[in-house]
């Protein structure tokens, strides 16, 4: 279970310090699916980067099973936004995937074994030996997915994962990693701003306020899985919990978060 | 072959031009291209061969390696700590800015004329452009590649070896080839000033000795060597670099 607790980050000091984030508070159960969503400017990357301990909290804690996270854990695994600059481009699809698993299995069988699982629930099977550049921009963020699946995580965050790639693509990979979740049971932490994605995929969703952020509201998804494109998205409970997210959002986007007026002005930078 | 030929027709034509305009030529310093071919086969196919070029190319490579070495060391240790690139700048600028050829009569001094000093000397110089493109590169590396790099818990030699090296070796790549064509340069200079062997020690000989065309000869052949070592150097660069020249044509 990933744990969060008053978790507040400001960039710099003194009278040009940025609050990105005031005070969240939020847990992952274990299997869970969960979307944090928040208007552009929320600090939702850098809240991740608290999360997989890249980033150290300026205040409050994040645990993993009751660890506290101060540095990447193992048992967790981050996708990235920009899959072209996530994947290396000097290495195939195949050592992409792998280079991460070299610390945890030593032999070299264990490691083939696990990038091919990785790579097959992924569909991509039939493309270890490519470079990541000669393949699509949604096929390059399958192999960053793969690249975090062969990880063999607890939790998987994947920040904006599908921000970069046209609709088809994204409510394909949206299906995709439902669909790995179903096989591998895997806690999902997924960030974004696109507000029907957090509702057809999660079991609940957080809504944060703009900067400096603060969880508004926790919304229950209560839809029936498994999900459908366009059963799930037909249903009146999806537009409702919809409508009741994008209200939240566009409430929290016009006003300023309490006493903070200064940090406003930072809300129009995505970070 | 049309792209060959295309290639060709401008060193035949210059040839051409060398071997009519010298034919008859009377004047001693530029004696027939006839009498520099034979002079150039007489001394280096191959009997001058491995006395002369084989001492000059492994004091080039030598230098040249050690030179790669220590400016990619160098300059990862300085593209990742500012604070250690400030204190090393301004003795990196001076020693830069000192001409590689005004080093060799201190490097005669201090070690004396055998392949040391020559080998030091080249070293030197080309150490200066791998360093200077490492910094850069390695200054310009993108922050997401490592922060992926240290989710995924890379230890410290995999982070240099798969995602640091990997993605400053273009850039290393040129500098590497500047400094070929500097090394070149140093490698004929330390030969010309206190040596006893080498093609440019053989060149300068032989116009000491009033032999024209044998000079003539070992200036053909500094030429042919030059244009070799590009041509292998391009090739390793191809190999190695497969990666970058396929993502960039593709882009």
């Amino acid at each position: 279970m990933l744990s969060v607790t008053h978790l507040r980050k400001t960039y710099g000091s003194g009278g040009q310090a940025v609050e990105a984030i005031r005070d969240l508070t939020l847990t992952v159960g274990k299997g869970e699916f969960v979307c944090i969503v928040g208007p552009s400017g929320a600090g939702k990357t850098t809240l991740l980067k608290c999360l997989c301990g890249l980033l150290a909290p300026s205040d409050g804690t994040v645990t993993l099973d009751g660890e506290p996270v101060t540095g990447p854990p193992k048992a967790m695994a981050s996708v990235f936004q920009d899959y072209s600059r996530s994947l290396m481009p000097w290495f195939s699809v195949e050592r992409n995937v792998g280079l991460p698993l070299r610390n945890k299995h030593r032999s070299a069988a264990d490691r083939a074994k696990r990038i091919e699982g990785a790579l097959a629930a992924v569909g991509l099977e039939s493309f270890g030996s490519r470079y990541p550049w000669e393949l699509s921009g949604g096929m390059q963020q399958r192999v960053a997915i793969a690249r975090g699946l062969a990880y063999e995580p607890e939790i998987l965050l994947l920040d904006e994962p599908f921000a970069s790639v046209d609709a088809q693509t994204r409510a394909d990979l949206e299906d995709l990693i439902l669909r790995v979740r179903e096989a591998t049971g895997v806690t999902m932490l997924l960030v974004t701003h696109d507000i029907d994605e957090a509702v057809y995929l999660a079991d609940r969703v957080v809504v944060m306020s703009a900067r400096p952020s603060v969880v508004v509201e926790t919304v229950a998804v209560d839809l029936p899985r498994p999900r459908d494109q366009v059963a799930t998205k037909s249903l009146a409970r999806f537009a409702e919990l919809r409508a009741h997210v994008l209200r939240l959002i566009r409430n929290t986007a016009d006003q300023p978060a309490p006493a903070a007026p200064a940090a406003v002005t930072g809300a129009a930078h995505e970070d | 072959m049309k792209r060959i030929s295309l290639r060709l027709a401008l060193p035949a034509l210059l040839l051409l031009l060398w071997w009519t305009t010298s034919a008859r030529s009377t004047s001693p310093f530029y004696p027939p291209l006839s009498e520099v071919l034979v002079s150039f086969r007489e001394t280096w196919l191959f009997a001058r061969f491995g006395s002369d070029v084989v001492p000059s190319l492994v004091r080039l490579l030598a230098g040249l390696l050690i030179a790669s070495v220590v400016g990619v060391a160098l300059g990862v240790a300085l593209g990742r700590s500012a604070p250690l690139a400030r204190a090393m700048n301004p003795a990196v600028q001076f020693c830069r800015s000192v001409p590689g050829t005004a080093l060799i009569p201190v490097s005669v001094v201090l070690l004396g004329i055998g392949d040391g000093a020559k080998i030091g000397v080249i070293a030197f110089v080309c150490a200066f452009p791998v360093l200077l493109n490492t910094v850069d590169a390695v200054r310009g590396i993108d922050p997401q590649l490592e922060d992926v790099a240290r989710s995924y818990r890379l230890t410290r030699a995999q982070r240099l070896s798969s995602v640091l090296l990997p993605a400053a070796a273009p850039q290393i790549f040129a500098g590497v080839r500047t400094a070929l064509g500097m090394a070149f340069i140093m490698m004929v200079v330390t030969e010309l000033y206190a040596a006893t062997d080498g093609v440019g020690f053989v060149t300068v000989s032989a116009r000491n000795s009033f032999d024209v065309p044998g000079m003539w000869a070992g200036t053909v052949l500094l030429g042919l060597l030059g244009v070799s070592l590009t041509a292998l150097f391009l090739a390793l660069q191809r190999r190695v670099l497969r990666w970058h020249i396929g993502m960039t044509e593709r882009n």
